[in-house]
């Protein structure tokens, strides 16, 4: 069980996020809210590649009697979290352009309030 | 030509057709007479009401169907209240819908 | 050309991204030369994805491996699964690709007079290379992480496409819509990734699908996947955020964004057909998808129905299509294990696939025409307008035959495939065929609402007569030459191309040995 806190802290981290957009008026806050879910499913992305008592997975300057593969954290969630973390920082921009731009043309960032468009 | 689990379809055919069909309805209309140019008949009737003028005579977009809308009042009711715009709620619907979806996977797993 | 052909799946992703990079720069000097290089990107990609489809329909599946030495081997000596990133194209890819490539080819024509007066077109152009490289890279890979890249990359260049004229406020707004539920479907999907990832170790799609052991954490990835991808192709429930966005989108990214819905349809069959094709979750999965097909096309065409902006109608309309091809494959991925998948279950998938691109040809046109309107009245309310056909004859035309096609009527190709659908859904439950024919009629009527009001009637006073302008019909010729062509060789269509990417969906078998060896 102790082994599965880390998960579960990264599930928690991804419900708050989503409680967040689900439930907060303010168009930042939802931009919050979008971070914070992209981290939890982040965090839980690289906690997979975890050993225990394991090192880096680099080859140079090994310490001493550290076995290859099995003694080296896995270096693919890695990549894929570096990847996943550059995506959302792009979408983290664009979201928080576009809420610049309705605040000019609506006056308020109050989601119940920014609904031109409806039927 | 396209095979279907109950015949087939050929457009080919069906255009053949409908050139056929053309073909006689130009043959029937020749029958008529070719000096005959309009007047009272083709004018547009309104069941004798005074015919408006050429800008009020289109009906618009959004009256056209009003019977139909009329008609399925309860049912728009329920979908126009279903179509907020608000941001919150299209998530809350993808939230909504995994859990069911969820549900319906655990249960039809068990049986 | 077997070099070519070696290398085509990396070089129709990769000619249309350098170009992307290179517009911006091209556009510093000449805006001509940046139109006449854009247009020549595009007709490039065209040319070599017909040749490159024609090789997978007719040989088989092709595998690329990025950055191995030899393109074709995918599995290195010292291990036992692939380990770089392999594009898989088998049949269903190679047709996807073509409706991608052949509606940017469209949409880029037409862009050439439709953003002539918009300012930063050049990023424009960027992002609409960007959207065509997202879309094909979705349809090409057999690695799952490289699908949430470029499912990603397609939202990004699409959001920023939707809000491209920010001197309106609804613009942004529904730009920020899609962006947000690509946002929450975009995270949901990469934790089903991690979740396969962390109990199996391989990414690659064919190595998941050999090692699947339909545990309970198999399942939540299997709804998560679903729901995700679902809700981005605009099924109801989850449909909300397309008319928002479809509406205030330039007309020719309107186009695109209808292809890049399909490409998210293309990802949910990859994962219901062959990542889960062997777990006992298809039938329930088939299920679901009929479900969520009946209450697209349903829900779909009655909002449609009192709608007063032209394309907002269009885009309801794109829904209720869309529960068509999710009706026609989820029949067919009910029956998959059944011995009368061969008879109906085929005809089935025939039928939805085939309705996939007959779709993007029709409504991609309809976009295309309403475009063609609002740039001569500047307004999209149908209660303002009246009276183009008297000068607009042309648009009058494609119009009329996007209409009739979209409404299931012979002889267009929109008959052919709705056809495949009734007659052999009518076999999984004659209800659905019955739904199916009715949303049929009531498509019908609020397209002849369309005509009557934006077409028929006097002529307006205060818009200047004449035609649209000639970038603008070429690009609305382009997509009326395909549906003519499929309107008049449906039996062809079928029978060579997607009868070989229906079969290729339903192989789960072939699809795991071209990369795994056997």
């Amino acid at each position: 069980m102790i082994h599965n806190i880390p998960y579960l802290a990264a599930v928690a981290l991804a419900i708050i996020g989503l409680y967040a957009v689900l439930f907060k008026r303010n168009l930042i806050k939802i931009a919050i809210g979008i971070s914070i879910l992209e981290s939890g499913v982040n965090l839980f992305l690289i906690t997979l590649g975890y050993r225990e008592n394991a090192v880096a997975p680099i080859y140079t300057n090994l310490p001493e009697g550290t076995s290859i593969p099995e003694g080296m954290t896995l270096p693919v969630p890695q990549a894929l979290t570096l990847t996943s973390i550059v995506i959302g920082v792009a979408v983290l921009a664009l979201i928080l352009s576009f809420a610049v731009k309705i605040y000019q043309h609506y006056g308020t960032l109050d989601s119940r309030e920014v609904r031109g468009l409806r039927k | 030509m396209l095979r279907t689990p109950g015949g087939y379809w050929d457009p080919v055919i069906w255009l053949l057709a409908f050139v056929v069909a053309i073909l006689i309805v130009y043959i029937i209309r020749a029958f008529g007479r070719s000096d005959y140019k309009g007047g009272e008949q083709t004018k547009p009737f309104l069941s004798g009401m005074e015919v408006p003028n050429e800008d009020a005579l289109h009906v618009k977009a959004g009256n056209i169907y009003w019977g139909f809308m009329r008609a399925l009042e309860g049912y728009y009711d329920v979908l126009r209240r279903g179509h907020t715009g608000i941001i919150n709620d299209y998530v809350a619907w993808f939230v909504g819908i995994s859990a069911i979806l969820f549900v319906v996977f655990l249960i039809l797993g068990v049986i | 050309m077997s070099y070519v052909l070696l290398h085509a799946p990396a070089l129709l992703i990769a000619i249309p991204l350098f170009a992307a990079f290179l517009t911006p720069i091209i556009d510093r000097f000449s805006k001509r030369a940046r139109n006449i290089f854009v247009l020549a990107v595009l007709i490039i990609e065209e040319i070599l994805m017909i040749i490159f489809a024609w090789d997978v329909f007719t040989n088989g599946i092709h595998i690329y491996t990025m950055g191995a030495p030899n393109p074709t081997s995918t599995v290195p000596l010292q291990s036992a699964v692939p380990v770089r990133i392999v594009l898989e194209v088998d049949g269903m890819s190679a047709f996807m690709g073509l409706i991608s490539t052949t509606v940017s080819l469209a949409a880029g024509f037409y862009s050439i007079a439709f953003v002539r007066k918009e300012t930063g077109q050049g990023r424009y152009y960027t992002l609409l290379l960007l959207m065509l490289v997202g879309m094909l890279g979705m349809e090409f890979t057999g690695d799952m992480f490289n699908l949430f890249v470029f499912f990603e990359i397609l939202s990004i260049a699409s959001a920023a496409l939707v809000a491209y004229r920010s001197y309106y406020g609804d613009a942004v707004e529904g730009a920020f819509k899609y962006l947000i539920i690509s946002s929450i479907a975009g995270p949901m999907v990469l934790f089903a990734v991690a979740l396969l990832y962390g109990e199996y170790g391989v990414l690659n799609i064919a190595a998941l699908a050999k090692a699947m052991n339909s545990t309970t954490l198999d399942m939540i990835a299997l709804v998560l996947l679903i729901s995700a991808f679902a809700m981005k192709c605009g099924a109801v429930p989850m449909h909300f955020w397309v008319p928002d966005s479809y509406t205030v989108a330039p007309a020719s990214i309107t186009a695109m964004l209808v292809v890049a819905s399909q490409a998210s349809l293309y990802a949910l069959f990859r994962i219901c057909f062959t990542l889960y094709g062997n777990t006992p979750y298809v039938a329930t999965s088939g299920a679901i998808l009929i479900l969520f097909g009946l209450l697209s096309m349903f829900i779909g065409v009655t909002m449609a129905i009192p709608q007063k902006d032209i394309k907002r109608l269009m885009s309801y309309h794109a829904i209720s299509q869309t529960g068509y091809m999710l009706l026609g494959v989820g029949a067919g991925l009910c029956l998959l294990g059944n011995p009368d998948f061969s008879t109906y279950g085929m005809a089935a998938m025939e039928g939805g696939i085939f309705h996939i691109f007959n779709h993007a040809l029709y409504k991609g046109l309809l976009f295309l025409t309403a475009g063609a309107i609002f740039y001569k009245t500047k307004t999209r309310n149908l209660n303002e307008i009246r009276g183009l056909a008297h000068s607009m004859k042309f648009t009058t035309i494609f119009f009329l035959i996007g209409a009739f096609s979209i409404a299931g009527l012979p002889p267009f190709n929109g008959f052919a495939s709705k056809l495949l659908i009734y007659e052999s859904v009518y076999h999984v439950n004659p209800i659905l065929s019955i739904i199916a024919m009715l949303v049929s009629i009531l498509t019908l009527a609020s397209f002849m609402k369309v005509f009557h009001s934006a077409f028929m009637g006097p002529a307006m006073k205060d818009v200047e007569k004449g035609e649209v302008p000639k970038s603008m019909l070429f690009g609305m010729i382009v997509l009326t030459a395909g549906i003519i062509l499929f309107s008049v060789a449906p039996g062809w269509v079928v029978n060579h191309i997607v009868h070989p990417a229906a079969q290729s969906l339903a192989n789960q078998s072939a699809y795991i040995q071209a990369v795994m060896g056997d």
